[in-house]
């Protein structure tokens, strides 16, 4: 009989894990709580760092659904239970149960709620975005306007927003935001030619094939301008246009400037889904809420509990090359499992 | 009235006030100013730096902020020696720049 | 601004004021500038709400002044509290109300070292049993005096005679509050909003007819301070702050500021003369400066005390202008008058800010 699967969370690390997976020859069963899967990549338009569309990315993904896998949207999880032989008895809110002999566990994360900093003034101040709003302008074709109706004349980014930062507990790096800051820079100053973009960072971290020279691009062809140092506070003008207050950390002053749209970039974190499955499967807790691998050379899809796995973001912020990659390494080790193959039983001698 | 203290002067940087125009003339007729990021390479192997006070990565920070008159004072520690345009890793045209904010004070 | 961002953050920021029964202890400096500010308190509560306030005789000052300016080293300060706290004990009291926003800064920070370090308050104990033999319990609440007229604001709106509407227009004042820096910046959780948003002047101003102007200074410190203000010299770096926050204010055109600190209050109005005779600038209308109230005296005006039973004339940016606005009546003649009615004398006048007498 073939052995089953249960991934939980239909992002794209559940997709491609999902599609390698029945592939091998496996029983997949997805399981999605919103109305259609793809996750956060259906509201992202153009990818970093080449600015192909993110939707030519998802669209492959899901070609390896194809019918194969069982795909269950709109479902959440009631009860898993552990049963006889290593396996799980799952109940899903439409009614269904499923048995498993795996479970994967993609529940990825969330984009960090900017209202909890308040100096920054989200949701009081007119004119303060997140990054996900002004990606949904571009997203469904709107022009970028301040609340006055003008187009911007000058555009503030703000880089760290909720990561790196001991006041909202989250002390890790999101990975993407400061990559994601440039592309946007670029994309606004692709469509406001005349508009002002200056991006304050706290450090730019450009790791990944094709960062700098994206960051160079828009220094030289967009004339986007980068300042070393992070906002303290935001606050309104008399015309609704933000006054922000940085330190110039390199010319060791403080500096006030006015902009007509204070865009902030929002950071990964874990998800609710993540915290759900993590209490119900008592998974272990990595940093600030993310999951703990077994371990992080060897065993990065590997949970504390045997027979549950790992892919994507919901044990750190990746990006979307990287979550594919996970998808498909979680796969193989799934499949490894299952098959009770040699390679699953290595183990790690600790030197003392 | 005499009240023994005074009004202090503000030394918060009021950016919507600053003069940039200078920055923008550079940015626009030497593009390869815009790749700057003021990472340091350029002064820590400066040869009159090391005898005088005077830093290339300064002098391109104020232009930026829009202290020119500081600036144009600075560059005239120069050497033009060329060993800035040797080490820049973002491939700035510093001799270029360093001859025309000269040639701004020149022309005052 | 959009007001369910801010409401959202004041739900986060509430805090437990007590109903009956309050200690109160005065502030060192207040009743110099501000008479009849404490005295407003004590017949609001007394008076109007039937409300019990005690105060000790023998309660001393907090030290925060000496504290903050290096002067008394932290043990001092605390054994000084512990004693406050003893006689706060002995008079059969748990709701401590300190009049001084410093004061009411000292002591959250004492009561948090206290919680978090308890053999600091063991050896505060012993010390102060060494020292004087009294002993002290911890109070049960702690709020500031403006908690308080916060927390009564709707009964003191259904009372009210006059409120912070312009008679003749119909329209609500436009009122700058401010707030003192060790209300809520140290510990924001301890103060009604919060401390990017604080609500506890707002709240207040609001309550009472009146509109609250928010301008890019608003959290600025006023530069009332201990260590930066104390030598003559120095003072230049408190002027400059209430300079910044004047000139960030101006173009709203504030019809009042209202405070709730003893010093801030006292640097805004008394730098707004200082200015106008450095550089010839007001910030009011018409050559007058912008009148700075505290709480308890805009209380008291809108519960219809004379104003200068509530010792208006000492400020030295004319409150005239407010008063016609609300339509409080006074009389002019009897602004420099004693209470036996004998002619106190008139101030010499400043150069520029114009000043009603």
């Amino acid at each position: 009989m073939k052995k089953k699967v249960l991934v939980i969370g239909g992002g794209i690390a559940g997709i491609e894990a999902s599609a390698f997976l029945s592939n091998m020859g496996f029983d997949v069963t997805l399981v999605e709580k919103e109305e259609k899967v793809g996750g956060h990549l259906n509201n992202w338009e153009k990818l970093f760092p080449t600015m192909r569309y993110g939707s030519e990315v998802l669209d492959f993904l899901k070609q390896g659904l194809n019918g194969k896998v069982k795909v269950l949207t709109s479902s959440e999880l009631e009860k898993i239970e552990r049963i006889e032989d290593q396996r799980f008895d799952i109940s899903i809110s439409s009614g269904l149960n499923e048995t498993a002999d795996a479970i994967l566990v993609t529940t990825g994360y969330e984009l960090f709620d900017a209202r909890k900093k308040e100096e920054y003034g989200y949701g009081i101040y007119e004119n303060v975005i997140t990054s996900a709003d002004l990606e949904g302008y571009f997203n469904s074709n709107r022009e970028v306007r301040t609340s006055g109706g003008k187009i911007p004349e000058r555009i503030g980014f703000v880089h760290c927003v909720g990561s790196r930062d001991e006041k909202v507990g989250n002390v890790y790096c999101s990975k993407v935001c400061c990559v994601t800051a440039v592309k946007q820079s670029i994309e606004i100053k692709q469509k406001y030619p005349d508009c002002e973009v200056f991006c304050f960072y706290m450090d730019l971290r450009m790791y990944g094939m094709h960062f700098e020279h994206l960051f160079k691009e828009a220094q030289e062809k967009y004339g986007v301008q980068f300042i070393r140092g992070r906002l303290s506070e935001a606050f309104e003008n008399q015309d609704k246009s933000v006054l922000i207050k940085v330190e110039d950390t390199l010319l060791n002053r403080p500096l006030k400037m006015s902009v007509d749209l204070l865009v902030l970039m929002v950071g990964f974190v874990p998800a609710q889904g993540t915290l759900k499955i993590g209490r119900m499967l008592g998974l272990e807790n990595g940093i600030n809420g993310f999951f703990k691998t077994r371990d992080q050379h060897t065993l990065t899809n590997v949970s504390n509990v045997q027979g549950v796995f790992f892919a994507g973001c919901c044990t750190s912020p990746k990006t979307i090359t990287n979550t594919i990659t996970d998808a498909r390494a979680a796969a193989s080790t799934i499949a490894a499992y299952l098959l009770n193959c040699e390679i699953d039983k290595r183990t790690v001698n600790t030197r003392k | 009235m005499k009240f023994g203290f005074e009004i202090l002067k503000d030394r918060q940087i009021d950016f919507d006030k600053l003069d940039r125009s200078f920055s923008f003339y550079l940015r626009e007729s030497e593009p390869s100013f815009r790749l700057c990021i003021f990472c340091g390479t350029c002064a820590s192997g400066c040869s009159a730096a090391k005898f005088d006070n005077f830093s290339l990565k300064n002098v391109f920070l104020l232009i930026n902020r829009g202290f020119t008159e500081q600036a144009t004072d600075e560059i005239k520690k120069c050497w033009l020696c060329g060993k800035c345009v040797l080490s820049c890793p973002r491939g700035v045209n510093t001799r270029q720049l360093i001859l025309k904010i000269m040639q701004k004070t020149d022309n005052k | 601004m959009k007001e369910e961002g801010k409401k959202r953050i004041w739900s986060e920021y509430q805090k437990e004021v007590p109903d009956d029964h309050y200690y109160y202890v005065r502030s060192c400096i207040r009743q110099t500038f501000f008479p009849g500010s404490e005295q407003a308190f004590l017949r609001i509560l007394r008076e109007e709400l039937n409300r019990d306030v005690y105060e000790n005789p023998y309660h001393t000052t907090c030290t925060g002044i000496a504290y903050h300016a290096d002067i008394v080293p932290f043990d001092t300060t605390m054994t000084v509290v512990a004693r406050q706290f003893a006689l706060m004990t002995e008079s059969g009291y748990r709701n401590y109300v300190p009049s001084c926003i410093t004061s009411f800064g000292i002591y959250t920070e004492i009561l948090e070292t206290w919680k978090h370090f308890p053999e600091v308050e063991a050896r505060i104990r012993e010390k102060l049993w060494k020292a004087t033999k009294r002993e002290f319990k911890i109070p049960e609440n702690l709020s500031h005096s403006s908690d308080v007229i916060y927390h009564f604001r709707n009964e003191i709106a259904e009372k009210a005679k006059y409120r912070l509407v312009n008679c003749k227009t119909g329209e609500p004042l436009k009122v700058v509050d401010h707030i003192g820096c060790h209300y809520a910046k140290m510990f924001p959780e301890k103060g009604i909003g919060g401390a990017e948003f604080p609500q506890v002047l707002s709240g207040m101003i609001e309550a009472w007819g009146g509109e609250v102007i928010d301008y890019p200074e608003r959290r600025h410190c006023c530069g009332f301070g201990f260590r930066q203000y104390i030598v003559q010299a120095n003072r230049g770096y408190s002027l400059s702050c209430s300079r910044k926050k004047f000139e960030s204010m101006e173009p709203y055109e504030p019809d009042l500021i209202i405070t709730n600190c003893p010093g801030c209050p006292m640097f805004l109005d008394r730098w707004q003369y200082v200015i106008s005779e450095m550089e010839g600038k007001t910030y009011g209308k018409n050559g007058f400066g912008i009148p700075v109230f505290t709480y308890e005296e805009i209380a008291g005006l809108v519960l219809g005390y004379d104003p200068w039973e509530l010792g208006l004339q000492v400020h030295q940016v004319s409150c005239e202008p407010v008063l016609d606005k609300i339509g409080i009546p006074y009389k002019l003649t009897e602004k420099f008058t004693g209470k036996n009615k004998e002619f106190l004398g008139v101030p010499k006048m400043p150069q520029y800010l114009k000043f009603c007498c």
